[in-house]
């Protein structure tokens, strides 16, 4: 295992990533020499079109698939070749969001259960204090998300889709990650309901100080919430700075046409 | 006469009679475009599917529905058949489930053109490449021998859309025809709507939860809020001089690209405490 | 109309689960003494069905015929649930060259025609209600894999299976608490489906002399039985015949009206 002197500070860091797979006999190269590197208390956005490689880029980053070749390091250690028995340090400390609440949460799962499912997950158990209280956790982390406490008794379907959500952010929350790993986190919800979700993720980076990793398509919620930004096209990455930068003065045709896709309220017509 | 007249519409579910629609009143002339906003459950795809007669067999629906001078509540499925695709057609939300994954999209498109006007295959398939080149699919030839899951999201809901305007309907109704597409996908496909729908000169009920996607083709605008209008205008109006405080709270969520970045945002509940938006 | 399928297989199943029941503590006649006074007798009063070749009671008879026919429903599906689930679960979770092997193995179980492998064991242990349940179990093992299969492959595909990986939870976790109670309305489907087949095969078995021996009653050796006096009883074919029809119809109804019930999208109000 080859270990890897990390700057201070220095959380992730990912060198010539490359991720091919097979789609029914076509090869399609989803992620193509990637380098990256996040530090602590970063909030970095990855913002492209769906095929540009940023939710493979993420789920490697999390340790839910293997690249094809490529190497990622996590707090020094490298996580690409290990067996998943010894991911629990990773599996602790780095927690994701999904897109679509309605299919991230199991239907036949109560929502107490639901989150404190990565607390009674043998690998990261191990990482947390002894004497876990789940129920209390549970509590602590329906506050923190601002849901009523009598909602683990209830199961998803109850909720509306803002509040799943929020329900799949209280799990990422119990087990206190460092990272917070979110993909399209909004953009299955309503505009209206937008707005609470990123209130809420804004806070609770702040409060619990998280590393945040956004994926987007949508360039003003990376915007909203991030400090540094990626930008990808088909599985590389093709522009990468301070995020208020790239808005301001984006450096490829590619952000710019992402930049004017975002729909604007038009009050006339042509 | 316009062309679709609704009256006091009301629209409730089941045996327990769960209310979804109402007393919604609204009317569409001919060439007129109406989007409709609001947020999942306000009612605003019942409505929609009222109007297409394609509520499923537990909707009791009260009120009045005329389309082109023919009253839809009521009708018969054989008269709703006829209305369909003919008079009136629909673009859904998801393109992957509106098309049937085992047929080449060109013959859905020539399906749907077939069953109204009993057309040739031969020049049917002249019409077909000539309608998925219109909603600008480049290279339409190769795209009607292509079967759905080849095709992207994007390409896939503009054949839907060439499958909705292929019989020139009087009437498209669009329900969140962009929500499942990437922003720059969505920019296009929103384009190419307008575009079409200018050449053609269909009338258009466009429903959506996102002011910013409707003000792209619409000019007014119905707000509905738990299955009844609380507002109407253009969008001008709205977006100027909102009247209610449910369509104020609606307008300052849409401005994301107003907002300082890391600020906290304005909510629908800073505007109007009604219930639970969350 | 759905409704009223699921409701009419309802009552076909619990009237023969019923007359199990009773047979088990009451019979009007003895079912299996022969009567050499009393053979052929059309239905009246006391025999309302009328009497066998033998003598004995038909209506007596068929009740411990149903007693026989939900034993062997019972046993055999049990045993195809039991091996074909875990096998199917197994298959779907694992992927790769596990699943190619237990699929392929099903696949040869599937090809192996039923009615040679309870002659096989008939002629090995001797034709018993034993040898036929595991014929018929067996048999329909890659039934249940498939199913289990198909379903596990949907579950596995989930966000909320990806967010249950993502904290650390094992397979076996996964498994129990994700996959298995999502596919369970499936394999309840199946085993009511599973339930008619087996009714049916038991009848042919038995009405082959490959199941239950005389003198023990079950519907596929009474019809045997009945099948001699043809032309002088015709309505002593009838019974047992019509008892098979309506036990198959009835978990038929049932599976079909169960898989409507449960199918989420059938229900949903949009």
């Amino acid at each position: 295992m080859a270990e890897h002197t990390a700057t201070p500070g220095e959380l992730y860091r990912a060198e010539a990533l490359t991720r091919r797979y097979r789609d029914g006999g076509r090869e399609v190269l989803a992620l193509d020499s990637v380098d990256l590197h996040l530090d602590r208390g970063q909030r970095l956005g990855i913002v492209g079109e769906s095929g540009s490689g940023k939710s493979t880029l993420v789920r490697l980053l999390a340790g839910l698939d293997r690249p094809t070749s490529g190497r990622v390091w996590f707090e020094g250690t490298e996580i690409t070749r290990l067996p998943e028995r010894d991911l629990g340090v990773l599996r602790a400390s780095v927690q994701m969001v999904f897109q679509d609440p309605r299919s991230s949460l199991n239907p036949r799962m109560r929502v107490g259960d639901i989150i404190t499912e990565p607390l009674r997950s043998r690998l990261v158990r191990r990482q947390l204090p002894a004497g876990t209280d789940h129920q209390h956790r549970l509590a602590e982390v329906l506050e923190a998300v601002d849901l009523p406490e009598d909602a683990g008794r209830r199961y998803p379907h109850e909720f509306s889709g803002g509040q799943r959500q929020r329900i799949a952010i209280a799990r990422a929350l119990a087990p206190k990650p460092e990272v917070l790993i979110a993909d399209e986190p909004v953009s299955a919800l309503d505009v209206s309901v937008r707005a609470q979700v990123l209130n809420l993720l804004t806070d609770l980076v702040a409060s619990q100080g998280l590393t945040l990793v956004v994926v987007s398509h949508d360039l003003m919620v990376v915007r909203h919430l991030c400090d540094r930004l990626v930008v990808m096209r088909q599985g590389r990455i093709v522009e990468e700075g301070a995020t208020e930068t790239v808005y301001e003065t984006p450096a490829t045709a590619y952000t710019r046409a992402l930049l004017d896709a975002v729909p604007r309220i038009r009050t006339s017509r042509g | 006469m316009s062309l679709l007249d609704v009256r006091d519409l009301q629209v409730d579910f089941g045996r327990r009679h769960i209310p979804a629609v109402r007393g919604v009143n609204f009317s569409l002339d001919a060439g007129q475009r109406l989007g409709v906003i609001g947020e999942s459950g306000s009612g605003k795809t019942v409505t929609a599917l009222a109007v297409m007669g394609l509520l499923p067999e537990n909707a009791h629906v009260a009120g009045s529905v005329v389309l082109d001078g023919q009253q839809i509540v009521g009708l018969a499925e054989r008269g709703l058949a006829r209305l369909r695709g003919n008079t009136v057609s629909m673009v859904f939300q998801e393109p992957m489930t509106a098309l049937d994954p085992t047929m080449r999209v060109g013959r859905q498109v020539a399906e749907v053109l077939r069953l109204h006007q009993g057309a040739e295959s031969g020049p049917a398939r002249e019409r077909v490449v000539a309608m998925l080149a219109e909603v600008g699919l480049s290279d339409a030839d190769r795209i009607a021998d292509a079967y759905p899951h080849q095709l992207s999201g994007g390409q896939r809901q503009r054949v839907v859309l060439a499958m909705a305007l292929i019989n020139s309907p009087s009437l498209v109704i669009c329900d969140e025809p962009t929500t499942a597409l990437d922003v720059t996908v969505q920019a296009l496909v929103l384009a190419k709507l307008d575009e079409v729908l200018d050449a053609s000169g269909a009338a258009c009920l466009f429903i959506s939860h996102d002011l910013a996607v409707v003000s792209q083709v619409c000019d007014q605008v119905l707000v509905m809020l738990d299955g009844r209008i609380v507002e109407s205008g253009t969008v001008e109006k709205l977006f100027t001089a909102p009247e209610h405080p449910y369509t104020r709270g609606l307008v300052a969520t849409a401005r994301l690209d107003l907002t300082v970045p890391g600020q906290r945002l304005p909510t629908v509940d800073d505007f109007y405490a009604g219930g639970d938006h969350g | 109309m759905k409704r009223a399928q699921l409701l009419t297989g309802l009552v076909l199943v619990a009237l023969v689960v019923l007359t199990a029941v009773v047979a088990v503590f009451w019979t009007p006649f003895d079912p299996i003494r022969v009567v050499p006074g009393q053979r052929l007798l059309g239905p009246g009063w006391p025999h309302v069905l009328g009497t066998d070749g033998f003598g004995i009671d038909i209506a007596s008879r068929l009740m411990v015929g149903a007693r026989t026919v939900l034993l062997v429903g019972i046993i055999s599906v049990g045993l195809s649930a039991v091996v074909g689930v875990p096998l199917g679960l197994l298959a779907g979770q694992a992927g790769g060259w596990v699943d190619e092997v237990v699929m392929r193995l099903a696949d040869i179980v599937y090809a192996f025609p039923a009615l040679l492998l309870a002659i096989l064991l008939a002629s090995v242990f001797g034709a018993s209600t034993l040898t036929a349940m595991a014929a018929i179990g067996v048999a329909t093992i890659p039934a249940f894999a498939r199913v289990a299969r198909a379903g596990t492959l949907e579950v596995m595909a989930s966000d909320f299976v990806l967010a249950a990986r993502a904290s650390g939870t094992s397979r076996w976790g996964i498994a129990r608490r994700h996959v298995l109670p999502n596919i369970a309305p499936l394999i309840g489907v199946q085993a009511s489906v599973g339930f008619a087949m087996a009714i049916l095969a038991e009848a042919a078995l038995s009405y082959l002399g490959l199941a239950t021996p005389r003198p023990n009653p079950t519907w596929g050796n009474m019809l045997r039985d009945a099948q001699q006096f043809l032309f002088v009883a015709p309505l002593q074919a009838l019974w047992p015949g019509l008892a098979i029809a309506l036990a198959v119809l009835g978990f038929n109804l049932l599976g079909d009206g169960l898989r409507d019930y449960l199918d989420p999208r059938l229900r949903e109000v949009p």
